[in-house]
Parts: structure tokens; C-alpha cells; sequence
């Protein structure tokens, strides 16, 4: 069977409902190895584990069970830390998607739990009647359908599953802190590589369009025109990328407003100062200080922009908020890009 | 401990109907933004409404369906292809009408 010919699968157990494949805690250099693929944005979409039912350590009939994502990342943080526990653990298959983006889909749901304990014959497995649900599986989950429907009561688990073995040695009581989903620094810092591969696509499609336009627009030919103005561009939308990917997430905290799109263009704003940096030093002319506010404008609005993407990432934004967010951020950021290519054309002209 | 991140103000849809909750304390385990604060051990109550995320965890969970809030995924991406959907669906509904 497929499920047993996975890597990680160390071994099986003999049970009531026939064998059960065994998964080691400790995670091997592979597994690493494609974590940091998945956090670097390659392969995401196909980073699954075979859904059904698995043990660690020696489970027994009055081992707890643990459901979880096909996302084998959701899996391994799972794995890893059950480290020296004994435990039964659930795969619902969610299309290798986590768990909270699978809850909120619906993938992760009350109807796939149910399915999975009767698939499993967890009623023959177990003598309890309780499954440990992580808490970011709830938006998906309705415990009193789970019970009405299988029989088993759902259990939510802490939102970290490094905090589980403290919850099952609390007899499954979560502490205040185990149930609130926080984003530290380096929990945002670790979605940036994701981020920046996406951002990097659009950002590469625009500085083609600029560089275009400064070789047509521009004085000499096309080719001179792109080789004199091709490296700014491609700074300054790059300053305007890195501003809004990564120093917005970094700096979230400490920008000022609550919507992103605000967070992201003084990100940009303070970008664009660093970047323009040598225009004031060596200021000559109208030109050139039209020039120095065309960049400012497209930075920040660039910067905005990618600021506003990140609501995708982040873990407190909501769909109302997002919505009205974008009302009013999408129309100003075009505005602002717009001018500042203009602008950026007419300091060409009078220079 | 650090001051927490809120969102934008007043703009979340979460609603609670206090006649209706049991107090049985389930939207206070699943919400993973603290929103509720349990009043005097037998009803719930909004405890900061802008700290609302709209994942819907509570309403899903509320027993007694005390609990209401548009859910859906916050994020800028979604709402851009939802954009792009209903363009698409009503372009499509513009080439089907009869041309008079
Ligand atoms: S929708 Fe989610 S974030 Fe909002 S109150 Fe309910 S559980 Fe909390
Ligand atoms: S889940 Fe519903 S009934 Fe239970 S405390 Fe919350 S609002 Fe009240």
C-alpha cells in the first residue's frame, strides 16, 4: 500500500483493524530539505502525505488521537513534536493544503473527520471516544455535528503543535497562551521567500513594461535608452518590491495605521528616501527633482501594493477589512504609479 | 507582553445574540484572536470586536447558532480573484442576453 511505502513510515503496528504504519518523530535530512523548498515557494501545491491513519511511538487502545492536514508540512510539525509520546495520528486529505486554509475552505471539515474516523475504524482502535482537533482546524470543524455524526467528541488542541505534549500532559487542557495565534517576528519573517518569488514575478513583468517605455520615450535610441535608464528602474521597483515583501512584514508592528496598504507605502516612502539617496546629493536641476518625487510616488505605490498582499499571510486581517482596505488603497496606488510614470516621462523631456 | 495587532476598526461583521448563548464556553476555546470574555460564568460576551478575524470558527461551533459573522479568507489575493470571477461571470451574462 501506498501509505506504507512512505519515507518517514518506519516500521508497522499490529492493531484490532489491521496493521497501522509506524512514523518516526524525528525528522530526517530530507524532511528539512523540503521544508525549506515549500518556505522558498517551489513544489507547494504537491507536498502531500497519503491521508488516513498512523502511530507513534507503541499506541495503544487508550492512546489519544491527533487529526491533522495531508500538508506534509502540517504532518511533520506534528510528528516532530510527539517526540517519546504514544499516539494515534488521523491524516484527513485536504489536497496537501494546511489546516487552517483547508478549515476555511472547507476541506478540512466536519464531513471529511467523520468520514476518515469510520474509514479508519477508529471505534475499533480505541476504547475513548475523543479526537484532538487542532484549534485552526475550527473554522472547518462543528464539534457537535463531529459527536452527533461519529460518535467521538472533538478536543481542540493547542494552535502550535509544539505545545501539544504539554496539552496532553494537562489532561488536554490548553493554557490561554496555547490558544491564541500570535505573529511574532519570526513567524512573519518566514513567509518573506514565498512572498518575495510571487512579488518577483509581477515586479520582473513591470520593469520589462518600464524599461520599454524609457527606450521608446527616451532621447537616444532604444537600446541606449534602456542600457542608461534599464538599471534605475530596475532599482527602483526593486526597492519598492523588497519595501513591500520584505521591511513590511519586518516593521509590521512598528508602521504606522492599521491597514497594510498604509503600512506598506511608508515602508516604501522610507525605501524611497534610501534609494534617492544620491539624487539629493547631487541635485541639478528641475529634472532631476522631478524625477527624485516620480520615484518616490512609484515606490510607495509599488510598496503599498505588495504591503496590501501580505494580509494573505498575516493571521489576524479580515475579509471585511481587506475589502474596504482595497476600496480605497488599489484606486490611490494606481493613481500614484500612473503619475509617477508620467512624471518620470516629462523629467526625461525637460532634462 | 507586546501590544497585540489589531486590523481596521469597526469593520468586522461578528454578531452575538446574548438571549440565545448557553455559556457553554466553545467560542471561547476555538477563537484564536481571544474576542469573548465570559460574563459572570453564563453568557459570552464581544470583549473587542476589531480583534475579530472572520474565520468563523465560533459561529460554526456555537451549539445554539448564538453566533453570526460573514466568514471568508482575508487576504488581498482573494478578494482580487473573487474580483475577477464576478467580471467574468457578468461579462459572460452580457454576451448570453438576447441582442434586441
Ligand atoms: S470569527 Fe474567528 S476570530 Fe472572529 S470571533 Fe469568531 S472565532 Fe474569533
Ligand atoms: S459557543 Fe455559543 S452558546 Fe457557547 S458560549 Fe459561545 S455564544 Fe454562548
Amino acid at each position: 500500500m501506498a501509505i506504507a511505502g512512505q519515507a518517514f513510515v518506519v516500521g508497522v503496528l499490529e492493531t484490532p483493524v489491521g496493521t497501522v504504519p509506524r512514523v518516526a518523530t524525528v525528522l530526517a535530512g530530507r524532511d528539512r530539505w523540503g521544508t525549506l523548498l515549500v518556505r522558498l515557494g517551489f513544489g507547494r501545491m504537491r507536498y502531500t502525505v497519503e491521508p488516513g491513519l498512523y502511530g507513534v511511538g507503541a499506541p495503544n487502545e487508550d492512546s489519544p488521537v491527533l487529526v491533522t492536514a495531508n500538508y506534509k508540512l502540517s504532518f511533520d510539525h506534528l510528528r516532530a513534536a510527539l517526540v517519546g509520546l504514544d499516539a494515534w495520528v488521523l491524516v484527513l486529505d485536504t489536497n496537501g493544503i494546511n489546516v487552517w486554509c483547508a478549515a476555511g475552505k472547507g476541506a478540512f471539515g466536519t464531513a471529511a473527520l467523520c468520514a476518515q474516523v469510520a474509514a479508519s475504524r477508529l471505534a475499533q482502535l480505541v476504547r475513548h471516544r475523543r479526537l484532538v482537533v487542532p484549534q485552526l482546524g475550527a473554522p472547518g470543524i462543528a464539534a457537535h455535528a463531529v459527536k452527533q455524526q461519529s460518535g467521538f467528541a472533538v478536543v481542540y488542541g493547542p494552535v502550535l503543535a509544539r505545545q501539544l505534549p504539554e496539552f496532553l500532559a494537562r489532561g488536554m487542557q490548553a493554557t490561554p497562551a496555547m490558544r491564541r495565534k500570535t505573529f511574532l517576528l519570526a513567524e512573519r519573517a518566514v513567509l518573506i521567500p514565498v512572498e518575495l518569488v510571487i512579488a518577483g514575478k509581477w515586479a520582473l513583468l513591470l520593469a520589462l513594461l518600464l524599461a520599454g517605455a524609457s527606450g521608446l520615450f527616451g532621447p537616444a535610441t532604444f537600446w541606449e535608452n534602456v542600457r542608461e535608464h534599464g538599471g534605475w528602474t530596475l532599482a527602483g521597483l526593486g526597492s519598492g518590491l523588497l519595501a513591500g515583501t520584505v521591511l513590511t512584514p519586518l516593521l509590521l508592528p512598528m508602521l504606522p495605521g492599521r491597514a497594510f496598504s498604509l503600512k506598506g507605502g511608508v515602508a516604501g516612502l522610507l525605501a524611497a528616501l534610501i534609494f534617492l539617496a544620491p539624487f539629493f546629493s547631487r541635485s541639478e536641476g528641475e529634472g532631476s527633482a522631478l524625477a527624485a518625487l516620480a520615484w518616490l510616488l512609484i515606490i510607495s505605490a509599488v510598496s503599498s501594493f505588495f504591503g496590501m498582499e501580505f494580509t494573505g499571510a498575516s493571521t489576524y486581517t479580515s475579509l471585511s477589512g481587506v475589502k474596504k482596505e482595497m476600496r480605497i488603497a488599489v484606486p490611490l496606488q494606481a493613481a500614484a504609479g500612473i503619475c509617477g510614470m508620467l512624471l518620470l516621462l516629462w523629467a526625461k523631456r525637460v532634462q | 507582553m507586546m501590544k497585540r495587532l489589531l486590523y481596521l476598526k469597526g469593520v468586522a461583521t461578528l454578531r452575538l445574540e446574548q438571549e440565545t448563548c448557553i455559556g457553554c464556553g466553545m467560542c471561547l476555546t476555538v477563537c484564536p484572536q481571544e474576542v469573548f470574555v465570559m460574563a459572570h460564568g453564563k453568557k459570552v460576551r464581544i470583549s473587542e470586536q476589531d480583534a475579530c478575524m472572520e474565520c468563523g470558527a465560533c459561529m460554526l461551533n456555537c451549539p445554539v447558532g448564538a453566533l453570526w459573522v460573514q466568514s471568508g479568507v482575508g487576504c488581498a489575493q482573494a478578494v482580487f480573484n473573487t474580483m475577477l470571477v464576478t467580471i467574468q461571470l457578468k461579462a459572460g451574462n452580457e454576451q448570453k442576453q438576447p441582442k434586441p
